[in-house]
């Protein structure tokens, strides 16, 4: 071809595809962390979107993105430690140790008995009390928490779902305690049962009556407690689990609109609530999956709220979310390495627009974290903050021909998922029978045979391997007396309160489980009479049966 | 003629409320493949509850998860469980986030071996089947 120049003009693609047919390439796959088979090039022609359409500004529909129109300019994301261990009082402290050293929002980590609902001297609970997270068997444990602490400044996040809205009662009777108005009040509760089901397994009593307890909290949370984040609508344990991205992409956006279903079902109007629903992602290591996976997330939803429900509120529009680095990513093989892989995991959240972000510490193969290596985990991110300079141009990967492909795949597979969940009878149906939790197991045990035949590598493990004795680095060990010390302060809690007002306040919330009358009052009153938590899951359990785990293997 | 080509059968328990399911699966279907015959006790089960899942089905293999940091607590409850019930000849292992100094104590008291995170699950497979296949040859010479 010649232009009018007389400039001979070459098909540069014909000779580069030529170029590739001819050219020798490594033996090993190319295709993404999850088993997406990717181009050597991607150009415009895999890229189609219309830029009005697709991408939008930030801050403007349908948020591709971002959510903020000057993203980090106007405001970095919230530094996020997920943090709690043995006593209250213990991780009181290590609450106070995280805000000395700059982070801005607090993260409860509860242990198993808390979890499942069952107080710290249930036979259940013999082993577990303060092993993974905190204790939290009363109000006055929630007091010891946040002692010190002003709960009407700080925004905190509890990572609690099966007897979330339990703990949501003794939380705000905490506040009041304390003096603060809840209407102040600013965090999240998880408060995410769909995906406990699903991933999770930390679920209290059967789906049903867990659902109408969310649109109880959401209806109360509206009135009463404002800035609080009812639900966190979380990928991150579906991920986890051993899903694939398109996979914790699909399954927490269904999750998402069912919520959005039950709350406008049970008479709300959906801009009254939808503006408090906030999500959760995983941040693995396939760095440019991940950007679009959070792009993508962004687009659906705010095209399911706006066009699908009605939304008329823009803030209903918006997925506004935390991220947490993969803890399956990290490895107990050669433990420092792992520093290096939250720190790509974590740049992939920034890049994808992460409103805040917890990154893990090196050592959580092995036990929970050292203040050393939290404090790492933690300086992490203010490198990137501070040093890396990604943090002035919003969205700086839009109109990647890479980037904007996969973002429009990983839609289109989110889309096949709803389709098929909708065709399952809806998100309930599919998790009584396990559908996914299935899927959710073969992408797991997919990944470990390919891991483990060495298509997929993992520094440590399956290459550069070490010859090792041990672990290298300290351990975080707990304390063998907290678990004491709680039997101890239960016993004093069971004397000293009025026994009557207890019995009063849980025969209420028996009475309201059955006329359907707002539950989150009365878990606020039960809190105020130091009801314990193990208390009240027991009339919930026994109001409202429990759920049967499908067995899917 | 001692029988080993015996079905191994396993019982893979996940004892207290930790709801980390992922490797206890994996594992469970690794070990279904490679022609044992696998029973997964599902989530939150006491240690009574697995000693008499495994008494019940009269498994070989007892293989226990926990990523809650309650195995120094849960694991000995099982193997005393399992005593109590006549079945403390079962070949007792366990696996998930457990420090390599409690491994080895575990290893001291009764369990026959601790697999960390990173190992290969075909390695889990082929360790139990070499365990069972002595342990078969034993009861064959035995009868």
């Amino acid at each position: 071809m010649t232009d009018t120049t007389g400039v001979q003009r070459v098909d540069s693609g014909e000779i580069w595809r030529k170029a590739m047919e001819g050219a020798r390439t490594r033996e090993a796959a190319f295709t993404t962390l999850s088993d997406v088979e990717l181009q050597p090039l991607y150009t415009s022609k895999d890229a189609q979107f219309d830029e009005e359409r697709d991408l939008g500004y930030p801050g403007q529909f349908p948020f591709t993105r971002g959510v903020h129109p000057s993203m980090y300019r106007g405001r970095l994301w919230t530094m996020r430690q997920f943090a709690g261990f043995g006593s209250a009082k213990q991780t009181n402290e290590r609450f106070k140790f995280l805000l000395a050293h700059g982070q801005t929002g607090l993260s409860t980590a509860f242990d198993f008995p808390t979890l499942m609902g069952y107080d710290s001297d249930d036979e259940h609970s013999l082993g577990e009390v303060g092993q993974v997270g905190v204790a939290i068997s009363s109000m006055d444990d929630m007091s010891v928490l946040f002692d010190g602490i002003p709960m009407g400044e700080v925004s905190t996040s509890m990572t609690i779902n099966g007897p979330a809205p339990i703990m949501l009662g003794f939380y705000i009777a905490a506040a009041q305690k304390q003096g603060v108005d809840p209407k102040v009040l600013r965090g999240t509760i998880q408060n995410d049962i769909l995906k406990e089901y699903q991933a999770q397994h930390a679920w209290l009593v059967a789906p049903e009556p867990a659902l109408r307890m969310i649109t109880d909290m959401m209806s109360y949370c509206a009135e009463h407690v404002p800035h609080w984040n009812t639900i966190s609508i979380s990928g991150y344990h579906i991920r986890e689990a051993g899903s694939t991205a398109a996979q914790e992409l699909a399954f927490t956006l269904a999750n998402g609109m069912e919520y959005v279903r039950r709350g406008v079902a049970a008479g709300m109007d959906v801009d009254s609530f939808a503006p408090r629903l906030s999500f959760f992602f995983d941040s693995h290591l396939d760095f440019f999956e991940e950007i679009c996976k959070f792009r993508a997330a962004r687009r659906i939803w705010a095209r399911k709220m706006r066009d699908e429900f009605g939304a008329k509120d823009p803030k209903s529009w918006m997925v506004r979310f935390h991220t947490q680095t993969a803890g399956v990513s990290l490895t107990a093989q050669q433990p420092e390495n792992n520093i290096v892989r939250t720190a790509f995991e974590a740049m992939a959240a920034v890049l994808g627009g992460t409103q805040s972000l917890h990154t893990n510490s090196m050592d959580e193969t092995l036990s929970l974290p050292t203040e050393k290596a939290v404090k790492i985990a933690l300086r992490t991110q203010q490198i990137i903050a501070e040093e890396t300079e990604v943090t002035h141009v919003a969205d700086p990967l839009a109109g990647s021909y890479f980037v904007e492909a996969q973002t429009n795949r990983l839609e289109a597979e989110a889309e096949a998922y709803f389709k098929e969940i909708e065709e399952r009878g809806g998100v309930v149906p599919s998790l009584q029978e396990g559908y996914f939790q299935k899927e959710i197991h073969l992408s797991a045990v997919k990944y470990q045979r390919q891991m483990e035949r060495g298509e997929k590598k993992v520094v440590g493990v399956n290459c550069y391997v070490e010859d090792e004795s041990g672990p290298s680095i300290d351990l975080h060990r707990i304390d063998k007396g907290v678990e004491k010390e709680q039997h101890d302060r239960l016993a004093a809690l069971r004397e000293r309160r009025d026994d009557a007002s207890v019995e009063s306040e849980l025969k209420a919330i028996r009475a309201a489980c059955r006329d359907g009358s707002n539950l989150l009052e009365r878990f606020v009153a039960a809190a105020h009479a130091e009801c314990t938590l193990g208390e009240i899951a027991q009339v919930l359990r026994e109001e409202f049966g429990q759920f049967k785990e499908p067995n899917i293997l | 003629m001692p029988n080993t080509t015996r079905i191994i059968r396993v019982l893979i328990g996940k004892p207290g409320l930790d709801g980390h399911d992922r490797g206890a699966k994996t594992v469970a279907s690794v070990l279904r493949d490679h022609g044992m015959e696998v029973i997964y006790s599902g989530l939150h089960k006491t240690p009574s509850e697995i000693a008499e899942a495994a008494a019940q089905e009269d498994v070989d293999v007892v293989g226990l998860s926990i990523l809650s940091g309650a195995h120094m607590s849960l694991f000995p409850r099982v193997r005393d469980e399992l005593a109590s019930r006549g079945k403390e000849d079962v070949l007792l292992v366990g696996g998930g986030i457990i420090p390599a100094e409690d491994m080895a104590e575990l290893e001291n008291d009764g369990f026959a071996k601790l697999f960390g995170p990173g190992t290969n699950t075909d390695d889990i497979a082929e360790w139990i089947k070499t365990e069972m296949k002595k342990r078969f040859e034993a009861e064959g010479e035995d009868a």
